[in-house]
């Protein structure tokens, strides 16, 4: 186990290297500026030319990216080029909304997205299972503006029961955690289905069926533990993409997450904060997909670590 | 001795403290109360010498003051923390006096060693100000740094002078322009780049708050020099809110004043509905919108090309795109700008005339090249309404709908032949004709990588725009105004833009919002004045 650990981290290290290296390249051929944006339509080009060499812009791309990895050693991630503040200040004071966002969606992805699927699995082939099938399919694919705002539109704006946006109580955490569970939700449900499908024809359900067990025991006890594998390696992946920011559902609910701190970075080419965002966003999806893989021999002892 | 008749009685001219012109108070206008405005995007900084969008520009007017200021909802200049100002008689000295007893938030006097700290502060290239080239006129600009400008000196705690190297009638607008707003010293060395988060002005209001990604907190400066002013207790800013949500919560009575406007998928809506149009405010704007047509490159380096593609835009059409929220424009300055050539005409929309043009310039069958548009409604819409126009005179354009950054970058360049203003489009920095031309206009700006996207550069209209900058007594301010009508008559004759409109601003506000609707649209604070808008209950 230990030795298995210690060989994801130095993987998990080695993937965040090539991350940083591809993203700073990419900022580095991009055909704009960021010294331009910084010194403003006036500036002179003698302006320019000082603040390029002041942020070390004009040395060469592997001088650039060793002082940036240099910095990020130490634990520095660089000041914003427009907001003169520094990254990780930014992004701590964005973490907490994102993370307590990224917990909720979650839950709601789960508990809409698993029910839906056991249900379907269960009835397989009636009109049910072909009826949440399409819903899922419809969540999967709608608009997240459209949803946000339709959402925010009847239970905010014409009932009253959430505030219109914002961040602070658990009001204010509902509707945005309820219109991402919404549209996750698709995807758990579709795969629960297939792999529920999978285990109710196993031997040891029809052994238990035969033990004249109850169906829900069935369903809780012996198929759920060995369906829900797929799910787990799944909110890995999920965990990843929360942490990468959720523009559209921010800024509808104007909550004060990662992915709008991300979204004006790249508008206005702040490398440090495009930097900084991507290293963390990777950084999750390495340690969300490293959990699912350490969770799984718990819920299936099968499993073994190498 | 006629020189010194002349100048004494310019000096005189000015020393005078200005205040035939000042602002009336709104006698209806009650202290107290406060207001909530939200944006899309977060502040980016709060520094005087950094803070360059409309977003930050009027928070940080209302945090600090110059040495001028403008008189609330007009474009004309009156003195601000300086009492009095006298002009030498040739245009190159300035004297500021200083009027007493202005504070800080931190509760020092300010004196004149405050306002060379900040004007050598901005000027510094350690800084990185985005303002410095503002400040080009000052005596020893050019070897601004840590040892300062050479031209700011401080004659005593309250007089300061400012020699300039050529004389320039912009000059008192730059001494009104947030760059040179004036810092406290200690302060900025202490906090040093956080200065942007934690600042600390003369202004009408002290920031009190700020958390990071959701609002800022104005509170009332009990202190500030003007009696009276400001009327509110305070106002937040609450940020990282989707326009259509803002005005959802204007409409709940839960937001005062939506800062990025209203969203152009519920204008209609807004408009058509008496009890909301009746809350909003229109009014002009120092902005045009216009597309550049490169001139070093072939086929606009020909005069009947660039003729021919502004007689075929139709800008009525175009207007209509962005819902009528602007005007057809004519010429480079907006309408509300001084110097603006009233009954000329512009181009005529002339498909007909065009495609002749077109032929003259051996071009009969068109050509094929590039539009350059930044990729955020509307602009691609309006790239491709301009696309359409020009396919009727058989020029084929093809749409490269990039980054606000990439764009920029293909303009400066020289690399991109055409390029739709859209969302990067010139909104002046100071009310007067010159600063809609050097920097995209003139040959500075044509140099690589400067914001003169055409690389147009006509030596005669620079040699006519130096000598009008060069008027700076006000008694020739009318026939410097004419000067610069015909300096862009003369950008006209050549064409270099197609002049698209001039946008209008909507401003909306909640009921309970007070004051005249001046300050809704002020010209230099956007979205209002803060210091003098009130609520009513």
């Amino acid at each position: 186990m230990a030795a298995y650990l210690i060989r994801r981290l130095v993987q998990a290290v080695l993937i965040l290297l090539g991350v940083s290296f591809i993203t700073f390249f990419l900022l580095y051929v991009l055909p704009a500026d960021p010294v331009r944006q910084i010194a403003g339509r006036s500036a002179t080009a003698q302006t320019v030319e000082n603040i390029r060499e002041q942020l070390g812009l004009d040395r060469p791309f592997v001088v650039q990216y060793a002082r940036y990895l240099g910095a990020l050693v130490q634990g520095d991630m660089g000041r914003s080029y427009l907001q003169k503040t520094e990254v990780a200040e930014l992004i701590l004071s964005r973490l907490p909304a994102t993370l307590l966002l990224m917990v909720a969606a979650i839950f709601c992805e789960l508990v809409l997205g698993l029910t839906m699927g056991i249900v379907a699995a269960l009835w397989r082939g009636r009109a049910v299972d072909q009826t949440l099938m399409i819903t899922s399919f419809v969540t999967v694919s709608a608009p997240q503006f459209v949803v946000s705002l339709l959402l925010l539109y009847v239970f905010a704006v014409k009932l009253g029961w959430f505030p219109i946006g914002g961040y602070g109580t658990f009001a204010h955490l509902v509707l945005p955690a309820v219109t991402l569970g919404i549209l996750g939700s698709g995807w758990y449900s579709r795969m629960m289905r297939s792999s529920m499908i999978d285990v109710l024809r196993a031997d040891y359900i029809r052994t238990a069926r035969a033990k004249g067990l109850t169906r829900v025991r069935i369903v809780l006890r012996h198929a759920l533990p060995n369906a829900i594998l797929p799910i787990i390696a799944m909110i890995g992946i999920d965990i990843g993409v929360f942490m990468g920011g959720i523009v559209v559902v921010e800024s509808v609910f104007g909550w004060p997450g990662i992915g709008q701190l991300a979204w004006q970075a790249i508008q206005r080419v702040d490398i440090p904060i495009i930097m900084g965002v991507t290293l963390v966003s990777a950084c999750a999806i390495v340690l969300g997909n490293l959990l699912a893989d350490l969770i799984a021999p718990f819920i299936d002892p099968r499993i073994r670590l190498r | 001795m006629k020189n010194l008749l002349a100048s004494t009685a310019v000096m005189l001219a000015l020393a005078l403290p200005g205040l035939a012109q000042d602002y009336s108070p709104d006698p209806n206008a009650k202290p107290g109360g406060t207001i909530t405005i939200t944006y899309k995007d977060d502040v980016a900084t709060l520094d005087p010498a950094i803070g360059y969008d409309w977003q930050n520009w009027s928070m940080i007017k209302s945090l600090f003051d110059g040495l001028m200021d403008y008189v609330p909802g007009t474009t004309t200049l009156r003195p601000g923390l300086a009492e009095s100002y006298e002009i030498s008689g040739d245009g190159l000295v300035y004297t500021f006096h200083l009027r007493p007893g202005v504070k800080f938030h931190n509760g020092r006097e300010m004196t004149a060693e405050d306002v060379k700290y900040s004007l050598d502060r901005v000027t510094n290239p350690a800084t990185q100000s985005p303002g410095a080239g503002f400040f080009g006129s000052i005596a020893g600009f050019e070897n601004a740094g840590d040892g300062g400008l050479s031209g700011v000196e401080v004659v005593d705690p309250a007089t300061v002078k400012i020699t300039l190297t050529r004389p320039d009638a912009t000059f008192l607008h730059v001494m009104a322009l947030n760059f040179s707003f004036v810092v406290p010293k200690e302060v900025v060395e202490a906090e040093g780049a956080d200065f942007g988060k934690k600042p600390v002005g003369t202004g009408a209001f002290k920031l009190t708050e700020w958390t990071l990604g959701q609002r800022l907190v104005f509170e009332k400066n009990p202190d500030y020099w003007i009696a009276g002013v400001p009327y509110l207790d305070s106002f937040t800013v609450e940020v990282g809110q989707e326009p259509v949500v803002a005005l959802l919560r204007l409409q709940n009575g839960e937001v005062d004043i939506p800062g990025d406007g209203i969203p152009p998928a519920k204008f209609t809506e807004v408009m058509g509905d008496p009890a909301q149009a009746a809350r909003v405010v229109v009014g002009g704007q120092l902005h045009t919108g216009y597309v550049t047509m490169n001139v070093t490159t072939p086929p606009f380096d020909k005069l009947e090309v660039r003729k021919a593609v502004n007689m075929a835009i139709n800008k009525e059409r175009i207007t209509q795109i962005i819902n009528g929220r602007a005007v057809p424009a004519t010429q480079p300055l907006p309408p509300s700008m001084p110097g603006y050539t009233e009954g000329y005409a512009g181009y005529p929309y002339d498909p007909e005339g065009a495609k002749a043009l077109l032929a003259e310039a051996g071009l009969a069958d068109g050509f094929e090249t590039e539009l350059y548009v930044m990729n955020t409604d509307p602009n691609p819409r309006i790239a491709q309404a301009i696309q359409q126009d020009l396919a009727a005179i058989g020029i084929k354009a093809n749409l490269q709908n990039l980054a606000q950054a990439n764009v920029i970058e293909a303009g400066g360049a020289g690399t991109a032949p055409m390029i739709w203003s859209g969302g990067m489009g010139w909104i002046a920095d100071f009310p007067d004709p010159s600063n809609f031309y050097g920097p995209i206009l003139g040959c500075a700006g044509a140099a690589e990588g400067g914001w003169n996207w055409a690389k147009f550069c006509d030596e005669a209209l620079d040699a006519k725009a130096i000598e009008a900058d060069s008027m700076f007594d006000p008694a020739k301010a009318e026939d410097r105004l004419k000067l610069w009508s015909d300096v862009y008559m003369g950008v006209m004759d050549k064409a270099p833009w197609v002049p698209v409109f001039n946008e209008e601003r909507y401003t909306m506000k909640s009921e309970r919002m007070g004051g005249e609707d001046a300050l809704y649209v002020d010209p230099v604070s956007i979205p209002v004045n803060y210091d003098y808008v009130w609520v009513k209950q």
